[in-house]
């Protein structure tokens, strides 16, 4: 069942990233963004971190999502983009490389690191081995164990760096505002 | 456990570091390819995504939970990016319709 519930999950990220590069109006590359955002939500589920998975879906499938569709609908940019125009001609071949080098690099990392044994688990043992019995023992001890232990990380360790969250939020509202009103005055003084 | 588990293979946290290591190549395709201002903002958050998705999964096989702590500042850091990218996106194409991202250009002083 999680073998199926992963391929699930991959199919729905993968075309819905492929979506977002391919298709050529705004409002269907951000409607196949909602379907990979909801494939990465399936994944924290599947790997019990079930908070980030709610806040997965409300934050950007609810908030992100639905901010990129009022600007699209706000701007009324929503024209088909004529995808088969190369401004420059040497640029998608080079951005495919670029792409497949990138994959290639980080997945040949990723199995030199799983060769290299993992880091503190279980030094010896398998991976597989490893993470069935180091992950999530204490989450599994209750349904919202996850929540808790997140919690006290966040509001005990990291509770500098969780109100400069604040901070940063209230900046980027304020500056946002600014941004687009500005941007009004002038044209009125135009 | 489902008696699936016993014969099918248990996806471990590499298969899901190898789909974060796809879907950030995607992500980055995205971003050198399109040249839609919001396409290249939402190639970002599949890169984000990617991140986030390899945050996870070694928060799962370390044992650890500041994995998901990561996840959720960068989560914050993303609705504030998105929310700062967009009005820059409103402002320039109030004043130029169908800009796309070569004409950004002409922000050079």
């Amino acid at each position: 069942l999680q073998l199926l519930v992963f391929i699930a999950a991959t199919v729905m990220v993968i075309a819905g990233a492929i979506g977002v590069v391919v298709r050529s109006r705004a409002v269907h590359a951000a409607l196949s963004l909602v379907l990979t955002l909801f494939g990465v939500a399936v994944h924290f589920v599947a790997m019990e971190a079930h908070f980030l998975a709610a806040v997965q879906v409300i934050v950007y499938a609810g908030a992100i999502v639905v901010l990129i569709l009022f600007v699209i609908m706000l701007l009324g940019v929503d024209r088909a983009e004529n995808l088969e125009v190369e401004p420059l001609p040497i640029q998608r071949p080079l951005a495919a490389f670029v792409g497949l080098a990138i994959v290639a690099l980080l997945t040949a990392a990723i199995f030199a690191a799983r060769d290299s044994g993992p880091l503190q688990v279980g030094v010896g043992i398998d991976v597989e081995v490893a993470e069935s019995s180091a992950a999530d023992v204490a989450p599994r001890v209750t349904s919202d164990a996850n929540i808790k232990q997140l919690s006290r990380n966040l509001f005990g360790d990291q509770v500098f760096a969780f109100e400069l969250t604040g901070v940063l939020l209230v900046v980027a509202v304020a500056g946002t505002v600014v941004l687009t009103r500005r941007q009004r005055r002038s044209e009125e003084k135009v | 456990m489902s008696p699936f588990a016993v014969t099918a293979p248990v996806p471990t946290s590499t298969w899901y570091l190898v789909l974060g290591a796809v879907l950030f190549g995607i992500g980055a395709v995205g971003v050198l390819v399109r040249r839609n201002p919001l396409v290249l903002l939402m190639s970002i958050e599949l890169m984000l995504n990617a991140v986030n998705l390899s945050f996870v999964a070694l928060s799962r096989r370390l044992g650890s939970i500041d994995g998901q702590t990561a996840v959720f500042f960068i989560l914050v850091v993303a609705a504030a990016e998105v929310v700062v990218g967009l009005g820059i996106i409103v402002a320039i194409l109030r004043r130029r319709p169908g800009a796309t991202a070569d004409d950004l250009s002409e922000l050079r002083g």
